[in-house]
Parts: structure tokens; C-alpha cells; sequence
């Protein structure tokens, strides 16, 4: 199991506010990630990722085992732990005025 | 005894306020989703319990929410707005070509007959259709693919269609805005439209009277007579009888002619409301004085609306989508102010009390009557 953890907003979407992270089965890579939220919460859909482009939102960035993973590859595989479930993947509302 | 509700929209979540038919006791509900943008939500008057909202932020974009519980509960529906088939490009800022990206929802308008049917305007400006209740979107693209938009350019907020007016007696015909190309007009259902800014004058393009490329704010009609359109302009207050096909200046006596909302009263067709703002450059009222305008000949004369509003040191602005009317007996006039202010009068502009004052700045304002 992978554990996700989502920014506020995306949380109260979903109506998961109280939980500190979101278990998913699927593959370690990020593009498989958002596939499985998207289909496990098809609120978020278009949330994290544009729904015309497929592109990471500007503003949406993702971290795991202390690394900015956010410019890597959308099929790049994740760090060991975050496969094994020991770290969580971490989606982050970037730090931005308002 | 009649109810009103007032839905508004603003830059950190949506508020409900609710009355009587007296209009002068209120209970406020929200925020709801808080912490987003709400640019503007409307219930669909075939179903007053069928709202819909559009949410958005910088961060997660584009949702659509839709309730049909009068706005006690929410479920968010379809999201994906795609451009059909290529997206083509407009002018950019700088007068180059920049292609068409969809950025948000300015406005939603419910058919006036189906509450399933409703139309989306949106930023890069197009114009969107569903017809399940918000779960999936079609764009009408003979808009967008009319022969002038690669001339279209964005105003100061972006290149939105801000402005849909669904003609109650013809259901093939609507009228739109945008900034900044002007308002077109449908006779076929959206399948194809034209330019209707014959009498528009604007100096600060390089042809005032072109085709395309007016910055229109707002359009108002009042239902008993859909042919008499209202335009405030970027600046002008402008009236045309035939539908669009001409416009003539009705700014009159006006301290300003820039603002943002116009409206209609809801009994009275030739009584029309404007919030005149000093200038595009300084975008609050002239004097510090907020006053809202009324025409009781359909423009041309004008008088100051000032009872209850601040008269000093107020620098709000009121946006284009942030005003309406109820349709009780005494027409009911509301308008919320980018400082947060929610002000109602409950006899057609004569006397005025804000039901709050406290909110994140206001995008939007509408007004349902309940039985």
C-alpha cells in the first residue's frame, strides 16, 4: 500500500478530512498515484493534474523521503520506501499568496 | 409568505444569506468551500432548489458544485471543460497570437425551462453547455470560431465571457459578453453567432468603433421585453432596442460612466441600476461616496441612490456579476462590494442596509424569490 498524503482543500473535497493519509494500491510512480486517486476520489479529478494537458499543476508539488520530486518524471519509479509504504508521498498546495 | 435567498460568490467561499419577505432580518449561512474562489453561483428558475457554483483556485483549478437542496448539501459534478477540436489562438496583451487555454468559470446561467440544462461562460472566453446537470460539458464552438476571435484580446481580469441573457420568449436566442471583444448574440441555439456592437465607441482601441474589441462589463435585459438590452461599457452606459443590432449612449448625467454591474428592476423595465466607479485606473467610487444610480426613463437621467450607504471615505469596488434584484411586490436591489459588504434595499434603491458587512471581497451576487 502506498500512502498519500493531500492538502487541505483536497482532503475536505473528498471528504477525507480526517485522515492524515490515503492508502492506495497501485505502482510507485507518480502518474500511477494520481490515476488511483482519481479513481478512488473522482472529485479530485482535474485537481492535481490539468485534465486537458496531463501536466503537474503549476502550483501542486509533490514530495517524498525529503526530495522535491516534483520535476521528475510522471513514470519515473518513487524512492523504496514510499513502494514499501514506510514513507508517505506527500502532494503539497505550494506556498503562494491570498 | 415569500422568501428570498441570496447566493453569493466570493474570493474565499459562498454565503447564503436568507429572509423573509420583509427583507429586513437575515440569517447567514457559510462559508462554504472555504478557502476557494467562488466566482459566481445561480439556482436555475425551473427548480429553485438546483444550484449550481463554479470553484475554483490558483492551485487545483476549475470545479463545478451543484446542490439540489437549495445549498444545504453539494456534490461536485463534471470539471473537464475542452475546447472543441483546435483551440486557435487570440491576441495577447502585447498584440501577439496566444493560444486559447481554459483558466476558469465566470458564470453559470441555468436554462430558464430545464434545470439540467445549464450554459458555462468561461476564461479563455467560450461558452459551454450541459445538459445532465453539470456532469459533462460541451463547448458551443461556433462562438469561439467566429471569423473575429483570433482579434479577441483579454481585459485587466483576462479574457473571460463574463455575460449570458437567455431570452425568455425565444428560446434559440441569446445575447453574451466578453472582455475584451464586445457582445454577440445567437438566433440559433449557439450554433452561430455575430457581433452586436454596432454604436459602441471606444477610445482607447485603435478603431473606437470596431467590429470586435470593446471591453463590455455588463449586459441587462428586463424578461418582459428581451429586444431592450442594458450595456454598461468600460466606460459609456449604452441601450439598444433592436436586440443588439444598434446601441445609442444613455450615460446622461452619470458622475462616471466606467463601472462594472448593471441591472433592472424587476417590475419596472425602464428602471435600470448602474454603480458609477471613478475611473479603470482607480477602481472605487468617485469622492469616496458609494452611490448607486437609477434611471426611471431608461437611461439618460439619473439619480444618486444614497440613503444608508457610506457617504465618506468608502473605496470599495462592485463587480460586474455582483448585483441583482428579487421579484417581490417592492423590488428588492442587492449588491456586494469587493471590501466584503452585502448591501440590500428593500424599495427599489430608495433606502439601503448592508445584511453584512464582514465577508471576503464579493465576486458575485444573486437572488432567488421562494414561494
Amino acid at each position: 500500500m502506498i500512502r498519500v498524503v493531500l492538502p487541505t482543500h483536497l482532503r475536505n473535497l473528498a471528504g477525507v478530512g480526517a485522515l492524515p493519509a490515503v492508502e492506495l494500491d497501485c505502482a510507485a510512480t507518480r502518474r500511477s498515484i494520481i490515476d488511483a486517486i482519481e479513481g478512488a476520489y473522482p472529485m479530485l479529478r482535474g485537481t492535481i493534474r490539468d485534465p486537458a494537458t496531463g501536466r503537474r499543476r503549476p502550483f501542486v508539488r509533490f514530495f517524498a523521503c525529503g526530495q522535491d520530486l516534483s520535476h521528475e518524471p510522471d513514470d519515473q519509479p518513487l524512492p523504496e520506501p514510499v513502494a514499501q509504504g514506510r514513507e508517505p508521498f506527500l502532494i503539497i498546495g505550494a506556498i503562494a499568496g491570498g | 409568505m415569500s422568501r428570498v435567498r441570496v447566493l453569493v460568490g466570493t474570493r474565499k467561499g459562498a454565503f447564503i444569506l436568507t429572509s423573509d419577505g420583509k427583507r429586513s432580518r437575515w440569517s447567514v449561512e457559510g462559508p462554504f468551500f472555504g478557502g476557494w474562489e467562488i466566482y459566481h453561483l445561480k439556482g436555475s428558475p425551473a427548480d429553485p432548489s438546483r444550484l449550481y457554483a463554479s470553484q475554483s483556485t490558483g492551485w487545483f483549478g476549475q470545479l463545478i458544485q451543484r446542490s439540489n437542496d437549495g445549498g444545504r448539501t453539494w456534490e461536485p459534478v463534471g470539471n473537464t471543460f475542452t475546447y472543441d477540436g483546435v483551440a486557435g489562438t487570440h491576441q495577447w496583451y502585447d498584440g501577439t497570437a496566444h493560444p486559447w487555454e481554459f483558466k476558469r468559470v465566470w458564470h453559470l446561467e441555468p436554462s430558464l425551462r430545464d434545470p439540467d440544462v445549464v450554459y458555462a461562460g468561461v476564461e479563455d472566453a467560450a461558452m459551454f453547455r450541459s445538459a445532465d446537470g453539470g456532469r459533462t460539458w460541451s463547448e458551443l464552438s461556433g462562438l469561439r470560431r467566429h471569423g473575429s476571435g483570433p482579434r479577441w484580446q483579454p481585459g485587466a481580469g483576462g479574457m473571460c465571457l463574463h455575460t449570458i441573457l437567455l431570452d425568455p420568449v425565444d428560446e434559440a436566442r441569446m445575447f453574451i459578453a466578453i472582455s475584451a471583444a464586445g457582445a454577440f448574440r445567437t438566433d440559433d441555439g449557439g450554433a452561430t453567432w455575430r457581433p452586436i456592437n454596432k454604436g459602441l465607441r471606444s477610445q482607447h482601441i485603435p478603431d473606437p468603433t470596431a467590429e470586435v474589441g470593446h471591453c463590455v462589463h455588463r449586459l441587462a435585459m428586463h424578461p418582459s421585453r428581451p429586444k431592450v438590452l442594458f450595456m454598461q461599457k468600460h466606460w459609456d452606459i449604452m441601450r439598444s432596442d433592436d436586440a443588439g443590432d444598434s446601441w445609442r449612449e444613455v450615460s446622461g448625467n452619470l458622475p462616471s460612466d466606467f463601472g462594472f454591474p448593471i441591472e433592472v428592476h424587476a417590475h419596472e423595465p425602464e428602471t435600470v441600476y448602474v454603480v458609477p466607479i471613478k475611473s479603470d485606473s482607480e477602481h472605487f467610487p468617485p469622492d469616496g461616496r458609494l452611490r448607486v444610480y437609477r434611471s426611471r426613463t431608461g437611461g439618460g437621467e439619473w439619480e444618486a441612490l444614497t440613503r444608508g450607504l457610506p457617504q465618506k471615505d468608502c473605496y470599495v469596488n462592485i463587480l460586474r456579476d455582483a448585483m441583482a434584484v428579487d421579484t417581490l411586490d417592492d423590488c428588492g436591489v442587492y449588491f456586494g462590494t469587493t471590501g466584503g459588504q452585502v448591501y440590500a434595499s428593500a424599495d427599489s434603491g430608495d433606502t439601503w442596509a448592508p445584511i453584512v458587512r464582514d465577508l471576503p471581497a464579493v465576486l458575485s451576487v444573486e437572488v432567488q424569490t421562494l414561494p
